[in-house]
């Protein structure tokens, strides 16, 4: 089993007890989606603040891995291998 | 900048487009301001609870970057609950996301816990636990006119409802689609449109598909309800088979604001503005125009109010309270918010300078008020809606 950690923007902080960055463990490689699956589980509305009912990534949520934003990779689908960075960030919008 | 809530007191809560305001006084002239709450999530409606002696404030929260929820406060604010599955969530099988809450409606005296919502995309949903949990309507989101409904400018929502004493007449309103009508409490709907223009289609008098902006009931006259359309102002008093236009006398027509006296018949509000391709108040003069006949005369009224005003009030951006006078309450966008004590007679102004006001709604504080407080400082919640 590895561990995979996901780091939280600071305003979704409160919602996992203040925690900054959230843990999950699998063996190998895991896609970005069952990752974020995993570490929601216990956090229901921060799942809602990622995504929508119908699981898609909220427009303006944006998730990287090792620097790359999944969006220009797989989305959801993107590959995640241990010891890889997985980041969330909000993007800069609105006025 | 916190209160305490008297046993007189009245409030209103004010959302705007980067968080929600409340405010209180003890005679509807004097107003105690606090917020923001949701600093940078926008509040596009808001329901205020007060059956069962209590009162709770349902919010929609909508923040651009995390998405839509309903929060509520039974304490005026101090703190605010999010149900943490989401109090409305479209069921697997939709393949429909919440996009934003349009309306919260209390429901009836006489059915306690009962609260319906409007929301975008065009749906309607009924919760029976005051506001925690909502409920899909099925007949609505599978009726056969769906794809054939429109988004306004705004979106596309059902964003009025109104339930008759009964609870089996509800009528709702959505941009564009018009106004729908079930006689089972929903269960089923049928579009109700005869006479309402949808000048801006190939056929200005459709069956459904005109943009009806908001609709109101007359208190006192079962099946009479009032329309403010996208041009033209209209009243039914056959529950929606026939709408006859009411719009002579007022400076324009179009305008997005219909409110009813909460018991007196023949008594509603509107905000005109000059017109769908200019969308300020006539010659930039605010004004509230009442009548006391159900349309056949208008009444303008603008005591209180700026020489000049060039910013809309949106559909959501007044409302009325249930007390004698009743209290009549609107929002810009320019974020002024004005509360008259005396039916619109005279307004006083009770904020400036917000950021652009969605939705209006006040009420007389019910219930046991001891420990409440408001003050955005101390503002926190369950589980908060960041922005």
């Amino acid at each position: 089993m590895a561990d995979f950690t996901v780091l939280l923007p600071g305003v979704l902080q409160p919602l996992v007890g203040g925690q900054s960055y959230l843990t999950a463990s699998a063996d190998g490689v895991v896609t970005v989606g069952a990752l974020l699956d995993s570490v929601t589980g216990d956090y229901p509305v921060l799942a809602r603040r990622l995504r929508d009912e119908t699981g898609a990534l909220r427009r303006y949520v944006n998730i990287y891995v090792n620097g790359d934003e999944v969006r220009r990779l797989k989305g959801l689908g993107t590959e995640v291998a241990p010891g890889q960075e997985i980041l969330i960030m909000q993007s800069v919008a609105g006025g | 900048m916190g209160f305490m809530a008297t046993p007189e007191s009245y409030v209103l809560a004010i959302g705007t487009k980067k968080g929600l305001w409340l405010a209180t006084s003890p005679d509807r002239k004097d107003w105690s301001l606090s917020g923001p709450h949701f600093l940078m999530s926008e509040i596009p409606s808001i329901g205020i609870d007060t059956r069962d002696g209590k009162t709770r404030i349902m919010v929609g929260v909508r923040s651009e970057h995390w998405g839509p929820t309903v929060a509520h406060s039974d304490d005026l604010g101090a703190s605010w609950t999010e149900p943490e599955h989401g109090a409305i969530t479209f069921p697997e099988g939709t393949d429909a996301a919440l996009e934003r809450i349009w309306q919260i409606y209390p429901d009836a005296e006489s059915r306690p816990g009962v609260v319906w919502a409007g929301c975008e995309p065009i749906s309607v949903w009924k919760s029976t636990d005051g506001g925690e949990h909502f409920e899909l309507n099925r007949g609505l989101w599978d009726h056969p006119h769906r794809s054939e409904w429109g988004a306004g400018y705004g979106g596309a929502a059902a964003h009025s409802i109104v339930v008759s004493p009964s609870g089996e007449n509800v009528h709702i309103a959505m941009s564009t689609g018009g106004v729908y009508r079930s006689l089972d409490g929903g269960a089923s709907w049928e579009p109700r449109n005869k006479g309402i223009s949808a000048y801006f289609m190939p056929d200005p008098q459709p069956e459904f598909g005109q943009c009806v902006h908001k609709i109101a009931a007359d208190a006192a006259v079962e099946g009479r309800l009032y329309a403010q359309n996208h041009h033209g102002v209209y009243r039914t008093d056959d529950n929606g088979e026939n709408w006859d236009s009411i719009a002579e006398g007022l400076p324009a027509d179009f305008g997005f604001v219909m409110l009813t006296h909460p018991r007196r018949e023949g008594t509603a509000w509107v905000i005109p503005l000059k017109a769908d391709g200019e969308r300020i108040p006539p010659g930039g003069v605010l004004a509230v125009h009442r009548t006391d006949d159900a349309g056949s005369t208008w009444k303008e009224l603008r005591t209180g109010l700026p020489e000049r005003e060039y910013n809309a009030v949106l559909r959501d951006a007044a409302a009325v309270d249930t007390a004698e006078p009743v209290g009549v309450y609107f929002g810009t966008r320019g974020g002024a918010v004005y509360a008259s004590a005396d039916e619109g007679e005279t307004f006083t102004e009770v904020a400036a300078h917000l950021p652009d006001v969605l939705c209006v709604r006040a009420a007389v504080v019910v219930g046991d008020r001891s420990g409440s407080a408001v003050d955005g400082a101390e503002t926190r919640a369950a589980a908060p809606v960041a922005g």
